[in-house]
């Protein structure tokens, strides 16, 4: 079997002494979509900052195509191929749409197909290119969304990290959110996807993990979608 | 008009205010300085008069060189020094609170301080005059208003290292990557942007405006101590603080508005009366602190320690 994409092996992180995640391993085959489910505090968003390098790791190795990511900044690790669109979005407000997009250029390996990139982000995204030369505070969330994965898809990565992409939007825009995902399925990258609702998210993902108190606690497939809510449900109690 | 209305008035006269635009453009220069670190490193270096006190010394101790050479050096003893601060303290204090930083750079201030006596004082007395740059001391008259040329350098000088400033974050890929920085560290960060590149670049510009205030200052006061700039940053530091620390411009702003200020009101104070200024100023201050808090010229109210 080929190595994982993304795998992450026994990974522990605490802060202040108080454990966050504990012995989490999770592997992402190359262009699978795995999901990562739970209640807040679960370790969810910590887990994706120990793989961007955010947050030091007490134990445990994480590793893109075989290749461990151990001390690299988070800088490093978006150049190595992972990209994370974070929770909030982290727009850059006070810069113009096309601006944030530019920004995303920076973490990429080479400067080659940069423009390829742009285009196809570009035509994923028609809402970027129409406002490309606006502030970017004055989108809508739903739109500033799009821009956050817009500008992680700039930088060409082999592996993508989303934390709660559907957070605070409208019904409405959550479709056009998941729609996107399936599209960047589509193109091959890998994905790794925090997520608070869970139903869409066992429907939608190859595989998803349900997190508490930081370890995984069941592992689900899209034909569990239906029972989602009663097997968090008995497994969180 | 009162008693004390009519003599103050009087002496706020066209040479008042030419001496104060240049005192606010010095203090400019220097806020744009304190500023740029703090965009990107959210520290408030205290030790940034001691970059200038340095170049000061270089520009003493270089006096019997060509002046031009004597620049250079200053630039190039301040920028050194800067990155050497920069390495050597701020990196490893990164992840710390604003506090612990802020009290470690009083205590490079104090540290430089001492090693500058301890050089100055090998000849037995304390003070070196810089003499080699006083003949822009000079005063030309315009229009029966005498002006120092170094007034017009230094009003130049910010005007054009501010508009090169300008061009550098607004126009190139770098700048963009630095106010990127500026917003949100963390998340630019994970764009990519290499966090030792643009700290690097802040604080080599930083040193360069401090060793830019050095020249104007050194031609000013041609006798360097080793308190050299200490006063002006603490009027500076406060400057930028009244006028919005959390923006470059805002910054900057209160940087002249408090050098302007300043002149004025040391302007229109009786000779006999100059030591009640820092009084007068940090009484208006306190006002602008009252009415204002998130700064002088901050649109909105926005905290000034939002941060990661």
């Amino acid at each position: 079997m080929s190595p994982a994409m993304l795998e992450i092996d026994g990974l522990d992180v605490s802060y202040g002494g108080i454990a966050a995640v504990r012995g989490l391993s999770i592997e992402v085959g190359k262009g699978e979509i795995v999901g990562l489910i739970g209640p807040n505090g679960a370790g969810k968003s910590t887990t994706l900052h120990a793989v961007m390098g955010l947050v030091a790791t007490r134990h445990g190795e994480i590793r893109l195509a075989g290749t461990s990511l151990r001390g690299r900044a988070p800088e490093e690790v978006t150049r190595s191929g992972i990209s994370l669109v974070p929770e909030g979005r982290r727009i850059f407000a006070d810069l113009t749409v096309e601006e944030n997009l530019r920004l995303g250029l920076s973490g990429r390996r080479s400067r080659e197909g940069a423009a390829e990139d742009i285009e196809a982000v570009y035509a994923l995204f028609p809402i970027v290119k129409d406002f490309r030369r606006r502030r970017a505070g004055v989108l809508s969330g739903g739109q500033q969304q799009q821009l956050a994965i817009a500008r992680a898809l700039v930088a060409g990565p082999d592996v993508l990290l989303l934390d709660e992409p559907s957070l605070g939007l409208a019904p409405k825009i959550v479709d056009v959110v998941f729609e996107t995902l399936a599209e960047i399925r589509r193109r091959g990258i890998t994905v790794l996807l925090v997520e608070q609702r869970a139903q869409r998210t066992v429907a939608f993902a190859d595989r998803t993990y349900l997190m508490a108190n930081g370890e995984i606690r069941l592992t689900m497939t899209p034909a569990d979608a239906a029972d989602t809510d009663t097997m968090v449900a008995a497994y969180l109690s | 008009m009162n008693a004390l209305g009519a003599p103050v008035l009087a002496t706020i006269n066209a040479q008042v205010v030419v001496d104060a635009i240049g005192l606010g453009a010095t203090y400019a220069l220097m806020a744009v300085g304190i500023g740029l670190v703090f965009g990107i490193l959210r520290l408030v270096n205290f030790a940034y008069g001691q970059l200038i006190m340095a170049g000061a010394y270089t520009l003493a101790y270089t006096s019997s060189w060509p002046v031009a050479w004597s620049i250079v050096a200053c630039f190039g003893v301040v920028i050194a020094l800067s990155l050497l601060m920069e390495r050597a303290v701020f990196r490893p204090l990164r992840e710390q609170s604003p506090t612990v930083m802020l009290v470690t750079t009083f205590a490079i201030s104090f540290v430089l301080q001492s090693i500058a006596l301890l050089i100055d004082i090998r000849d037995g007395q304390i003070g070196e005059p810089a003499p080699s740059l006083t003949s822009l001391n000079v005063p030309i008259s315009i229009d029966g208003v005498d002006v120092r040329k170094v007034t017009i350098v230094a009003v130049l000088v910010a005007i054009g290292a501010l508009g090169a400033l300008a061009l550098l974050l607004g126009r190139t890929e770098i700048g963009l990557r630095t106010r990127a920085a500026a917003a949100d560290f963390r998340t630019a960060r994970l764009l990519g942007v290499k966090a030792n590149q643009v700290i690097g670049l802040a604080v080599v510009l930083s040193g360069a405006l401090a060793a830019t205030v050095a020249v104007i200052l050194t031609v000013q006061t041609p006798f360097v101590t080793p308190d050299f700039a200490l006063h002006d940053t603490i009027i500076v530091l406060v400057g930028v603080v009244v006028g919005g620390i959390d923006r470059l411009w805002t910054a900057t702003l209160g940087g002249f508005a408090i050098g302007f200020v300043s002149g004025i009101v040391n302007g229109a104070l009786p000779t006999d009366s100059t030591v009640y200024l820092p009084s007068v100023v940090f009484a208006l201050v306190i006002l602008v602190l009252l009415l204002r808090p998130a700064g002088l010229f901050v649109r909105g109210r926005t905290s000034v320690v939002d941060r990661v």
